[in-house]
């Protein structure tokens, strides 16, 4: 029998903000243990939180981005249990209205389109975080309070590829959003795995397994890769699965049982009285809406849409935002995009990567397109091109200055070419004769001769011709 | 016997550079000297440290310079132990904080140091506010300075008993069902607790977060109207608390009542164990307020009945979270174990007392799964009919009358060992909570033998203090009844 995944993605992400989400500390990973800490995030008797707008306003942002209903009612309630580094033992999360609902994110994956549907991404606070030392245990408070967006998925996704794909993507969508670094590093991105195997057609969910504790999406890949074939497995051999939460022990490579839904916990959700109920205003919301950003895939597409971009092109664009948009800016002006893209990508992009910013740039936006139009207008041979952007790019002239001081103007005069050809031809007879008796390649050596005595400067289809005329039979 | 002031005599005397801060604050330790041995109303006060700030008081006093905006300068009040005061302990008379200091200030006690009030220490009451006869403190009863074999009530009771004892000026307590009301009708005092958003609660640590509310316990209604303007109006770091302009209270103590209509509930009079002369006591004062010019209607409290029971679902379920941070980890009392939960298990079961335990586990069962709704959220729906009941009710009339107690105070001991009937002593003081409007309870005569102080209670429309200010304020000039000091006074 033929079996199908089926899982559901929770992933918890923490928002870019200044502080964190009931009190005035700094929201910064790194600081020795313990340092940003106050009364209200180490739950000392008598504290109140008091919500950060910012990470209210990020949340209904996310909603914007993933295609969600924004409410106009969103609370905040309490999830009771017991952990030491929990510092109120419950932890403030939004249980029954969160602030976003209802919505889907659509990402690239096999060669397609896939959709899958973001059940709600809701507002909570994150804890703090345990060591374990030889004799006894710390636990460093800085993290606790820290505002963390979890993001849930309905069960759409098929494989661990798939998973994959989707947190990608997900990934990007929040770091275009500005909503967080997502710093996998850092423990920004951490996320837990509802899954369940069924025979293929069938259409009743199988046992839901959660999986925990992978710490980055390519744990997440391996520990699916681990689990549905673990499942199906199971199954074939006539066993039975039941509801279980497992951990994935990236190491070893496996998930392992961690608790049975006998010993599921309670966690006693009710409203925290000490929150209002939170109704986003119509000019609040309209001033989040004016953060909504173009979504990573749309500017994919848009690149190949608008710029007859090829889709390799368009994903470097998509990748490297400010590389995107200085190639936008410069091709608007431009007959011809797909050289500015070609030029952006292969020459800028490399000289780039040796320590120059784009906003050092020496030469002028309107010299790429200006050397674009010489390649184009033949007034320059490509070869030529590369010895004028690479100046351009040092010196910052412009390209037809370049052009005129060190004579690459290009050779398209028919008597200088057939000069050049029958000193190539008379030079280098084997691979003449190797043209005549059927080689056509070497044709290609004989051209690179003829550029070569002109400098770089014979028009090479003109060459070509010239060359194919003078040894045809 | 500066001790036996007012704060409105003794502001105006130090005002007047008749007396200073250091001979207030010492008449007060004196009195705690001489009666705290037997009642047992302080769990914690620092003389020198009173003293200290008695005499920046007295610095900070100019000579014919009135200290603008500091009505409160010099002034000794003394805080239950459940608001925090930087540097000062805050057991909430739990052993679990027994150790405790607060390193932060609660907006209150903020306040009360911005006005110049002298933070003169901390007051005995039932283990996180969990009672209503201060007997469930984790470090001893207070005893009623009227006659000290009775409870002062709760929970915060020993707030009021220092008050009625003149070992301080005021006092704040806080009230979730009627904790700083009941008290205060046991102990002869005035009891104010405002309008729920009314006072920040950051600070204050919490009990039932939905029904909290810190209020003045005072000698007198001027003192309460005092104290409630330094501190009230909005705070932002209380997402609770409601940003409205604080009105001038003492503008309304004009004795003018003629002309508001206070409403009877009729549910009221069929209250089963209502002592006979605290009814006396409530019909007669409800006779001096229409000499006084006032209109008196019956009025209906359809669900007034199902308070008690809504109470003590909604207030031990918020308390099953609230206090669950009690764990040992960070701060507190810690008794070690094998692991964390061997830790918890074991510093809760030593660190707190039977009624906590009792509130935690009604609350921890209320909102478990599958009893959440049958609960939980039907206490939810009756609290909202209840607050129903007195808007309409408030539609009719600008306060409503009731007895604060359906007893004077009761024996030490009397009650502690059936939870139901103590429950019963907070009857007419829950559903205020619950509708989040305010109430006060003052003085209205004294049981016959023994001699026992009797409350009655006003309530009134949220926001609406100066409304009860004004008519507590009109009975009580013309009344005997806050002039008389108790034996341990």
């Amino acid at each position: 029998m033929e079996y199908e995944a089926v899982i559901g993605l929770e992933t918890h992400v923490q928002l870019k903000t200044r502080s964190k989400m009931w009190c005035g500390c700094a929201n910064e990973f790194g600081a020795p243990p313990n340092t940003h800490v106050c009364p209200v995030c180490l739950g000392l008797p008598g504290v109140l939180p008091v919500a950060n707008d910012e990470a209210l306003r990020l949340t209904v942002l996310t909603g914007l981005l993933l295609h969600c209903q924004i409410p106009g009612r969103a609370k905040f309630d309490r999830k009771n249990y017991f952990y030491p580094d929990m510092p109120k033992n419950y932890q403030i999360t939004q249980y029954d209205q969160p602030s976003t609902a209802n919505g889907w994110v659509e990402f690239e994956f096999a060669g397609g389109l896939a959709r899958v549907r973001i059940t709600r991404a809701h507002l909570e606070e994150d804890v703090g975080k345990s060591f374990h030392f030889e004799r006894h245990s710390g636990v460093d408070f800085n993290r606790a309070g820290v505002p963390l967006l979890e993001i849930v998925s309905e069960p759409d996704l098929r494989s661990a590829d798939m998973a994959h794909a989707y947190l990608t993507a997900m990934k990007d969508i929040l770091v275009y959003g500005g909503i967080s670094d997502c710093d996998m590093e850092k423990g920004m991105v951490r996320c837990d795995v509802n899954v369940s195997v069924r025979p293929r057609g069938e259409t009743k969910l199988g046992a839901k397994i959660e999986i925990k504790n992978m710490n980055s999406f390519s744990g997440v890949r391996r520990a699916l890769d681990y689990e549905i074939p673990r499942q199906i497995a199971v199954l074939e051999q006539g066993g039975r699965l039941a509801q279980e939460t497992r951990r994935w022990d990236d190491p070893a490579g496996i998930t392992e049982p961690m608790r049975s839904k006998e010993d599921a916990h309670d966690y006693r959700y009710f409203p925290d009285p000490d929150l209002m109920p939170f109704e986003p205003v119509e000019a609040w919301l309209t001033e989040v809406k004016a953060r909504v950003v173009e979504l990573p895939l749309a500017r994919k597409q848009r690149f190949i849409h608008d710029y007859q971009l090829p889709a390799g092109n368009a994903e470097v664009f998509k990748n490297d935002v400010p590389l995107g948009d200085y190639f936008e800016r410069v091709a608007r002006q431009s007959s011809n995009p797909k050289s500015i893209a070609n030029w952006v990508i292969n020459n800028l992009r490399a000289r780039l990567a040796e320590g120059t910013t784009l906003a050092g740039l020496k030469f002028r936006p309107g010299s790429l397109i200006e050397l674009v139009a010489l390649v184009e207008a033949k007034t320059i041979s490509t070869s030529a091109a590369q010895q004028v952007f690479a100046e351009m790019f040092d010196t910052g002239k412009a390209p037809a200055q370049i052009v005129q001081e060190r004579g690459l103007a290009q050779v398209s005069d028919a008597s200088a070419i057939e000069q050049f050809c029958d000193q190539a031809i008379a030079a280098h007879p084997g691979p003449a004769a190797d043209f005549k008796a059927g080689k056509a390649a070497a044709l290609n050596f004989l051209k690179g001769q003829v550029m070569k005595l002109s400098r770089g400067k014979a028009n090479p289809s003109l060459a070509g011709e010239v060359l194919e005329r003078k040894l045809k039979p | 016997m500066l001790n036996r002031l007012t704060i409105a005599d003794l502001a105006d005397r130090l005002a007047r550079r008749e007396v200073s801060s250091r001979d207030a604050v010492q008449a007060c330790l004196d009195q705690i000297q001489r009666v705290d041995g037997e009642l047992h109303a302080f769990l914690h006060c620092d003389a020198d440290a009173a003293l200290a700030q008695a005499d920046a008081a007295d610095a900070a006093r100019r000579p014919h310079a009135a200290p603008a905006g500091r009505p409160l300068l010099g002034v000794p009040v003394a805080l239950k132990d459940v608001i925090a005061v930087r540097g000062q302990p805050l057991t909430c008379g739990s052993r679990i904080l027994e150790h405790f200091i607060a390193p932060y200030d609660a907006t209150v006690a903020a306040r009360l140091k911005a006005a110049g009030a002298i933070l003169l220490g901390r007051l005995n009451m039932d283990e996180f506010a969990m009672g209503s006869s201060t007997e469930n403190s984790g470090f001893g009863v207070t005893r009623n300075p009227w006659d000290t074999s009775r409870v002062p009530g709760g929970s915060s009771g020993g707030s009021a008993a220092a008050v009625a004892a003149h070992e301080c000026i005021a006092a704040l307590g806080s009230d979730t069902g009627g904790s700083v009301r009941q008290p205060a009708a046991f102990c002869g005092v005035v009891g104010l607790k405002p309008t729920y958003g009314c006072v920040s609660r950051y600070g204050l640590v919490a009990f039932a977060s939905s029904l909290d509310q810190i209020g003045p316990i005072t000698k007198t209604v001027r003192d309460a109207a005092t104290l409630m303007q330094a501190i009230s109006g909005h705070d932002p770091l209380d997402s609770t608390s409601v940003p409205r302009p604080v009105p001038d209270y003492a503008a309304v103590l004009t004795g003018d009542v003629r002309g508001l209509k206070l409403g009877l509930p009729r549910e009221y009079a069929a209250v089963g164990g209502l002592d006979a002369e605290v009814r006396q006591a409530v019909d007669a004062a409800v006779k001096h307020f229409q000499s006084l010019g006032a209109e008196v209607v019956e009025v209906s409290l359809p669900h007034a009945e199902y308070a008690g029971a809504t109470y003590y679902i909604i207030a031990p379920a918020e308390a099953s979270a609230n206090l669950a941070r009690f764990d040992g980890v960070r701060y507190g009392l810690r008794v070690e174990g094998a692991d964390p939960l061997e830790m918890y298990s074991r510093t809760r079961g030593a660190g707190f007392g039977a009624e906590v335990k009792r509130r935690i586990l009604l609350g921890t069962y209320v909102l478990s799964s599958g009893y959440y709704d049958a609960y939980y959220l039907h206490a939810q729906k009756v609290r909202t009919l209840i607050r129903r009941d007195f808007l309409q009710a408030f539609e009719q009339v600008d306060a409503i009358v009731t007895p604060t107690a359906p007893t004077a105070a009761f024996k030490i001991g009397e009650k502690t060992s059936d939870p139901l009937q103590m429950y019963l002593a907070d009857i007419f003081t829950v559903s205020c909570n619950l509708a989040g409007i305010c109430g006060v309870s003052l003085p209205c005569g004294f049981t016959a033998n023994p001699k026992l102080p009797i409350g009655l209670q006003l309530l009134g429309k949220p926001f609406n203090e100066a409304t009860l200010l004004r008519l507590a304020h009109a009975y009580e000039q013309t009344t005997p009844w806050h002039r008389e000091i108790a034996p341990l006074g």
